[in-house]
């Protein structure tokens, strides 16, 4: 029992020490992390400057005046900022609702050239289910946008549908999810399980996500979490040196 | 090759058994995020209860009116069907009805602003002229209702099929696979509205329906020499083994890695839309596996033990619509009052009890019907009226 209860403790600790600004309600999914190789980001960090493009829909973004500050992607700039210090760090969109993966690729271009980011994070998924457009299509669609992304000199990590407990029943995401995580196999890249942690989140009562209400406090928290566990994936992975496979 | 007869007038238990199982299993599948389902086969391999069913569907659809052409004609029989079909478009129109009512309620409670985007799966409500219409035409796809449009599908085509499985039972089943392997070809699928196919893609499934249907009208027979060789049950219980390795991996990352990339590159994605082969072969597998251990005159059979899903078995397109509602209402219980292990734990086993006592209620009435000394003659195939 006292063993234990130093093991708690020392995890406890070493939490404590690795994470200092980052919410405790965040961490029980930190173990949800898959690390995949990030050369480009090396190198930019190598550089001193990481410029991030986030590409998604409208799971990407939250609702009223200050929802573009409290959404996932001004969070990732805020966290990765505090866990890179001396790297300059630049996070843009291209995010618009209701975009599916083909749509996205049709206009990828533009951002990616006027931003040259050296990662590219990608949310998709829940348009595509919620439309239920052939799978075939959205594995080409996954493949073509992950080429494109990466012969303009970026890393890829992908970024699958939320949980929604709500409309569980009336959207089958679970097959876009498979698909998701079938094409980061083949490319070798990074899925951030968004639909796992918030899982999680979701059975754990971190936050309550069947909440009906329009509560936007919540959903700002949820955002604040993703941005730090996606800044954890980059710098955990960027640390890892020589590009490996651990964790998948 | 000459005409083949049903092997047995007899019922084979087995057939509601496992059919009523599956029942079971789509049932606890169909509640998104229910615990309970970890007990269920798909996340042990890569078939699930619905090869189960269609197959059993196909088997079944055989023995009765397979009978009802070899006593009545090809054209009684195939009315027979058709009215079998029409019945089940009927039951899927009332489940689109249920599913309707659950959106639209959704739709008015429901205003959470981290799920703007998953809202949109509730536009169609702003034209339901569009979406009842698609859905009448079989071409909305509400989920997990995907099996009633198959089956629609499936027994509408079946006249010609039987015909032909009676005539020249090798000669069709040939034909099937083919149909089969053109449509992977030509990626023949129905389309859908707003976008895409229909998720069980009947070109395809049509085989293991066809299968099943040979197997009913004394393939099974001829197969019978292959499926008890031990090679044959070795390799089967080899591949389930194969099978349960790469599904604990979906699951435990860790494991995952000790698949081999060509392995993995090979097999996914394992494709259920159009019932991959790695799912044809591990239901196989899975078949000659129970028939090797649940033999034909098992005593056991007839116990109480397994008249529950028996029951279910021989009503299944009614205990299949009452499941789909069951799982709606399920999940309802979880997002407003708990979803905690407990409830979700009771949730599912009062599903199945509603489903075995509904089942019971249908047998009970049609014993009573049959027994009865009204004007109404007794139904044709009255002990598998719900079976086919």
């Amino acid at each position: 029992m006292m063993n234990r209860l130093a093991l708690v403790l020392a995890l406890l600790v070493m939490a404590g020490t690795a994470v200092a600004q980052q919410p405790g309600e965040c961490l029980v999914a930190q173990h949800q992390l898959e690390l995949a190789p990030l050369p480009h980001v090396q190198a930019a960090l190598a550089a001193k400057k990481l410029d991030v493009l986030v590409v998604g829909a409208g799971s990407s973004i939250l609702p009223g005046p200050d929802g573009a500050k409290a959404a996932y992607p001004a969070r990732l700039q805020k966290a990765l900022g505090e866990l890179l210090p001396g790297v300059t760090v630049t996070v843009k969109t291209d995010i618009k609702s209701r975009r599916t993966a083909a749509e996205v690729i049709k206009t990828i271009n533009k951002p990616l050239a006027e931003t040259k980011p050296a990662l590219v994070i990608w949310q998709t998924g829940t348009v595509d289910a919620v439309q239920g457009v052939d799978q075939d299509q959205f594995v080409q669609a996954l493949d073509q946008g992950t080429n494109i992304a990466r012969s303009a000199g970026a890393d890829v990590i992908l970024v699958n549908a939320q949980y929604s407990p709500r409309t569980e029943s009336i959207i089958a995401l679970s097959i876009y999810g498979d698909i998701m995580r079938w094409v980061a196999l083949q490319h070798e890249m990074a899925l951030f399980d968004r639909y796992a942690i918030m899982k999680l989140w979701a059975d754990l009562g971190t936050f309550d996500l069947t909440g009906a209400a329009n509560k936007l406090d919540i959903a700002a928290r949820v955002h604040n979490c993703i941005g730090w566990l996606l800044a954890d994936l980059v710098t955990e992975a960027a640390q890892q040196g020589a590009p490996q496979t651990e964790g998948r | 090759m000459a005409p083949l007869a049903p092997v047995s007038t007899e019922r084979d238990l087995r057939l509601d058994l496992f059919r009523g199982l599956a029942l079971w299993l789509i049932f606890l599948d169909h509640i998104p995020s229910n615990a309970v389902s970890w007990i269920t086969i798909r996340n042990y391999g890569f078939s699930d209860a619905t090869e189960i069913f269609v197959f059993i569907s196909g088997y079944t659809a055989a023995f009765v009116y397979g009978r009802a052409m070899e006593q009545h004609g090809f054209v009684v029989s195939s009315a027979r069907v058709l009215k079998r079909a029409w019945q089940i478009y009927i039951a899927h129109v009332f489940l689109f009805a249920i599913y309707l009512a659950e959106i639209a309620y959704v739709a008015h409670s429901f205003d959470n602003p981290l799920y703007t985007e998953e809202m949109g799966v509730l536009d169609f409500l702003k034209e339901p002229d569009v979406t009842i219409l698609q859905a009448l035409l079989l071409k909305f796809k509400p989920v997990n209702m995907d099996v009633l449009p198959l089956y629609i599908v499936l027994l509408a085509w079946f006249p010609p099929v039987l015909w032909l499985l009676r005539r020249a039972p090798s000669t069709a089943l040939i034909a099937s696979a083919t149909f089969y392997s053109l449509s992977w070809w030509f990626d023949w699928n129905i389309p859908a509205y707003p976008k895409g196919v229909w998720v069980f893609n009947p070109f395809a499934w049509q085989m293991l329906f066809v299968f099943g249907a040979w197997c009913a009208l004394g393939g099974a027979r001829r197969l019978s020499r292959w499926i008890d060789s031990p090679i044959v049950i070795t390799l089967a219980a080899a591949y389930l083994g194969f099978a349960f390795f790469i599904a604990i991996g979906w699951y435990f990352p860790r494991l995952a890695a000790y698949v081999p990339k060509f392995v993995s590159d090979t097999i996914y994605p394992i494709d259920k839309t159009n019932l991959d082969i790695l799912r044809i072969l591990h239901f196989l597998s899975l078949a000659v596996i129970t028939v090797w251990f649940v033999p034909r005159e098992w005593p056991v059979l007839r116990s109480p033990v397994f008249w529950p899903a028996i029951v279910c078995g021989q009503h299944s397109l009614e205990t299949f619509c009452l499941g789909v509602f069951l799982s709606f209402a399920g999940h309802f219980v979880f997002t407003e009052i708990s979803n905690g292990l407990l409830m979700q734990i009771m949730v599912s086993l009062a599903g199945i009890a509603l489903m075995v006592g509904a089942a019971a209620l249908l047998s009970w009435y049609k014993g009573v019907e049959r027994r009865g000394p009204g004007p109404r003659p007794p139904a044709a195939t009255p002990s598998y009226a719900g079976g086919a």
